[in-house]
């Protein structure tokens, strides 16, 4: 049985743009907490054999142009829109939350930090909200350390956009001393499912054992969970979600 | 003719040897060629006959100096890869690209080995930054490493930061890389197998960078100046990823004989390398060599420094499973020309073009290129130091407000790298006196062993004695991973002066090289590759001597976080060392104290190197003990006593850890400042089991202070709050 107590290891699909970096520790930390990760290289078109997305950080395509903007037309993000489609969890971590908002998975855009420099180290983040496949094992006001390692973390969105957001629990996560200059200190927000998620500092940099933090572990945990409890309710209908116009 | 090679920095005995090699005048690509590889930057023609006295043997070497880097068993089946390099010039006139592709030089160095890098380190030796020139050097260069180490997803794990006018106009920019491999996937540099194909990968060749070896990096220059630009490559972080990644299952695959990359003097040298290494000959054609633009002579093919490029030998039965591994990476792979049989000194043959009809534009041995370059006995005369301290250094000035003066925090310096990729980064840079790594990678799963690595340099020591500070260098490096429980393995330095014109420097160097050696002996450590950096001058003056020592160590065990530098709640601060003679105090050349005040010569402290040994042995079984989870003697923080002395060793752990020392008897200011090696500040609340521990190994140990309060507090000199030093460090970079 698994850490977690699943009978059954969660077959996560971890995705590989040409740049990517982060995917071998996010399957090393997915790895630890029992399920069973696999690396999807950009071309593939099918993600239907696995029960949770992770779109990891790094730089895909050299973050040339822009953030996300040339990975968003790789062929795996085809299969990405439906397994969001289907409410799989779909989870994008840094470049990957750059990557989600660039297809228009999720509201808003990254901007380059305020300070104008890369920022690597650690942060505070408290939970704002519980109605998401990442925050579900975690405690209202519950206070995580994760690492943030970015250039363009400072998210943004429409007026109108952060007032739906917070008025549906779908921001996630907010640092507690601002970093990067993102409005209403936002580390994490959810799509309206809450399934899809764009999260800025990266879990599983605090996961493994001799890690400064292993905070990671509460939202990667919960991630698997949801991803464990949607499928064994196959045969439920699962909601359907439509992209962001 | 006479004017040709001159403009190319050959000089006219040197343009004479090439004719006495040919027996005819050599034509346009083969001067270029030997321009190039007769560059003091690649032939070393003025120091190779001094690195001969480095120490570079061990029983755990594998490769040592000659590669492209060196490789060192660390069982288990597995080896690490080192190298450093300096990119000094070209991060003169461009920060950002001289700082990015020599970060990217560095890394091919090591994947070329089949090793995956792990780590960078980067010393920067920068001009004082109240200049704005200075200023611009800095974050350019900051933004350069980070630029390409974070992109090509190589974590950025520490580093050293010096600040002196030399270094002006001419800063130095060193980068140290790390990779790890299993052994069976170590390859060589040596071309074999008459009718193997030589194919190319990675970037299209443009004119960038061309003749960087030479009129850029192997000349003196004036500041500013612009129009050598275009001699500094361009980095594509984005493409070295994917070549990492394409050799790396190359490797895998068993695909390739020999693989070497493309640096410095480019394709004349990566081709004249591989084919003397291996004692063949090599035909090339450049005319297959895909180009960034049109109209490329062929002295410009193989002489261009374009970034990002790799020369892979492979057997013809393997090429289609090699351009298929490549294809899968969107990496370009060309097949350029193959090898030949004519032994010995290697024919290489270049042709524009196939056929019979095709122009032979260079048919020279390779072996003249590289191992036949030329080697100067260059005339050394000893550099005159001034015998005592300028008189200013004596007087009286308030020692608090000279502390806080040296102090600074680098976080700001690495909070800009991704220093945590792979997840090894156990120790963060600034988080102990070595960062602490697991020793694991990608496709490598941990084996419960760690990595601890440090890069250590101190041009104002060697400015006092070369000899004697790069002995203290290695010093203050072996007991960097002492503190944290590792046992050295292997040395990679970077010997960085002025103009070897110059007696003085030359005699800078061989002295350094023999310090380097008498420490290396003493401390039983082999020197595994290097680089050396000559013409660092401006304007006629040249830089103080620079040697960077980066040191690797082993922990056999690290079940644990080893403790860094930090106090606990309470403790006893204990000294572990000498607190130093009446004699040692006035030793105080060379201190950070001492250029604070503008004084400059005196003499440098004294190095017992038996003493140093059996202080390494017992902080390093300490500080093990405590990885393996197993202290009998637990150690709650430890810093050792660096540049800055006691009263910086001393602030730096109080601000690290928010807390206060109050020290328990009066020291005078020459005492709080003097740099006298072999000492390291322990926080202990067992202080008795230390000293009896101590005792136990013949080093010389005291209670010096308690943990307490908020101030550091030195009886007769001053009382300090921890939030005004915490303020002073952290603002000085940042502005």
């Amino acid at each position: 049985m698994s850490p977690l107590g699943w009978t059954q290891a969660v077959r996560v699909a971890v995705v590989v743009f040409p740049g990517t970096n982060c995917e071998h520790d996010t399957v090393l930390a997915l790895t630890e907490l029992g399920a069973d990760a696999d690396l999807v290289r950009h071309t593939e078109g099918s993600l239907d054999g696995y029960d949770a997305v992770v779109l990891p950080g790094g730089f895909a395509h050299g973050d040339y142009l822009r953030p996300g903007a040339i990975a968003r037309f790789s062929p795996v993000m085809e299969s990405v829109r439906r397994a969001a489609t289907q409410g799989k969890p779909v989870l994008g971590i840094c470049n990957g939350f750059q990557i989600l908002t660039e297809a228009r998975l999720l509201p808003g855009a990254l901007m380059a930090n305020g300070g104008g420099r890369f920022l690597c180290e650690m942060v505070e983040c408290e939970i704002t909200s519980t109605s998401s496949s990442i925050t579900s094992g975690a405690s209202l006001g519950q206070v995580l350390r994760l690492p943030i390692n970015h250039f363009e973390g400072r998210f943004t969105c429409a007026p109108t956009a952060l007032k739906d957001m917070e008025a549906s629990g779908r921001v996630l996560l907010r640092y507690r001393s601002n970093p990067n200059g993102s409005l209403s200190s936002i580390a994490a927000v959810a799509n309206e499912t809450g399934t899809v998620i764009g999260l800025m500092p990266h879990p599983e940099r605090a996961s493994t054992a001799l890690m400064d933090s292993t905070d990671g572990r509460v939202l990667l945990s919960s991630f698997l969970d949801s991803a464990e409890r949607r499928r064994d309710m196959k045969g439920a209908s699962a909601t359907g979600i439509t992209a962001w116009p | 003719m006479r004017q040709a090679h001159r403009a190319l920095g050959l000089s006219d005995d040197e343009h004479e040897m090439i004719i006495a090699t040919l027996g005819r005048e050599p034509l346009p690509v083969e001067l270029a060629m030997y321009s190039v590889m007769w560059s003091e930057h690649c032939s070393y023609k003025s120091s190779r006959v001094h690195l001969r006295r480095l120490p570079s043997e061990g029983s755990a070497v594998l490769v040592g100096p000659g590669e492209n880097a060196g490789v060192i068993d660390v069982g288990d089946g597995v080896a690490i890869a080192l190298r450093m390099e300096s990119h000094n010039h070209p991060s003169a006139i461009e920060p950002y690209q001289g700082a990015a592709t020599g970060v990217g030089g560095i890394l091919r160095d090591v994947f070329t080995m089949g090793a995956r890098p792990i780590a960078l380190m980067d010393v920067l030796c920068l001009g004082p930054l109240d200049s704005a020139h200075s200023r611009y050097i800095f974050d350019g260069v900051v933004r350069g490493i980070g630029g390409y180490g974070n992109s090509v997803g190589v974590p950025t794990v520490g580093g050293q930061l010096t600040f002196a006018p030399c270094y002006k106009d001419n800063p130095l920019v060193n980068v140290l890389c790390l990779g790890v491999l299993p052994i069976d996937r170590l390859v060589l540099s040596k071309a074999r197998g008459a009718g193997n194909l030589v194919v190319l990968l990675g970037s299209l060749t443009g004119r960038d960078g061309i003749g960087g070896v030479s009129v850029l990096a192997s000349a003196g220059f004036v500041p500013d100046e612009a129009t050598k630009r275009p001699n500094v490559q361009v980095g594509d972080p984005f493409e070295e990823k994917r070549l990492i990644e394409a050799c790396l299952d190359l490797l895998d695959l068993h695909l390739v004989v020999a693989i070497q990359d493309l640096g410095g003097a480019g394709l004349a040298c990566a081709t004249s390398e591989t084919a003397a290494r291996g004692g063949v000959g090599m035909d090339i054609d450049v005319s297959a060599v895909p180009l960034r633009e049109a109209g490329m002579s062929p002295a410009e093919i193989m002489t261009s420094e374009s970034q990002e490029r790799m020369l892979a030998i492979v057997e013809p039965s393997s090429i289609d499973a090699v351009l298929d591994a490549c294809a899968r990476h969107d990496v370009r792979a060309t097949v350029i020309g193959k090898v030949t049989e004519s032994g010995g000194r290697g024919r290489l043959v270049v042709r524009d073009g196939t056929g019979p009809a095709a122009e032979i534009v260079a048919d020279l041995p390779a072996a003249s290129l590289t191992d036949e370059a030329p080697l100067y006995h260059r005339p050394m005369s000893p550099a005159t130091a001034e015998a005592h301290l300028a008189p200013s250094c004596t007087a009286v000035l308030g020692a608090s407000d000279a502390l806080l003066a040296l102090l600074y925090d680098p976080s700001f310096v690495f909070r800009q790298y991704d220093h945590q990729l792979f997840l090894n980064t156990v120790v963060p840079p600034g988080g102990g006196d070595a960062t602490v790594l697991r020793l694991a990678a990608p496709g490598l799963s941990w084996n419960g062993k760690g990595l601890a690595l440090t890069c250590d340099a101190n041009p104002a020591w060697c400015a006092v004695s070369p000899r004697g500070g790069a002995e203290l260098t290695v010093a203050e490096a072996s007991l960097n991973i002492a503190c944290a429980g590792a046992r050295p393995v292997a040395i990679v330095d970077c010997l960085n002066f002025g103009n070897p014109e110059h007696a003085e420097v030359m005699w800078q160097l061989s002295e350094v090289v023999d310090g380097i050696a008498a420490a290396c002996l003493a401390f039983d450590i082999p020197v595994v590759g290097g680089n050396v950096s000559l013409y660092n001058e401006s304007n006629g003056i040249d830089i103080d001597p620079t040697p960077v020592i980066g040191l690797v160590g082993l922990i056999d065990d690290l079940s644990r976080r080893p403790p860094g530098i930090c106090l606990g709640q309470k403790g006893a601060v204990v000294l572990l060392g000498e607190r130093g003679s009446p004699d040692d105090h006035a030793r105080l050349g060379g201190s950070r104290w001492a250029r604070e005040l503008g004084g400059h010569g005196g003499e440098l402290p004294q190095l017992d190197f038996e003493a140093h040994s059996r202080l390494c042995a017992l902080v390093s079984r300490l500080v093990a003990a405590e990885c393996a989870g197993d202290a009998k003697v637990p150690i709650i923080g430890l810093h050792d006593v660096s540049d800055g002395g006691l009263g910086v060793c001393l602030a730096e752990l109080c601000c690290a850890s928010g807390k206060g020392i109050v020290v328990e008897e009066p020291w005078t200011r020459e005492e709080l400042f003097c740099e006298a090696p072999s000492r390291v500040v322990v926080c202990s609340d067992d202080p008795e089991g230390l000293l009896a521990a101590a005792r136990y190994q013949g080093v010389t140990a005291r209670v010096v202070g308690r943990v307490g309060g908020d101030r550091l507090v030195v009886p007769g000199l001053f009382e300090l709050r921890v939030d005004d030093m915490v303020a002073a460090r952290s603002g000085r970079l940042a502005r």
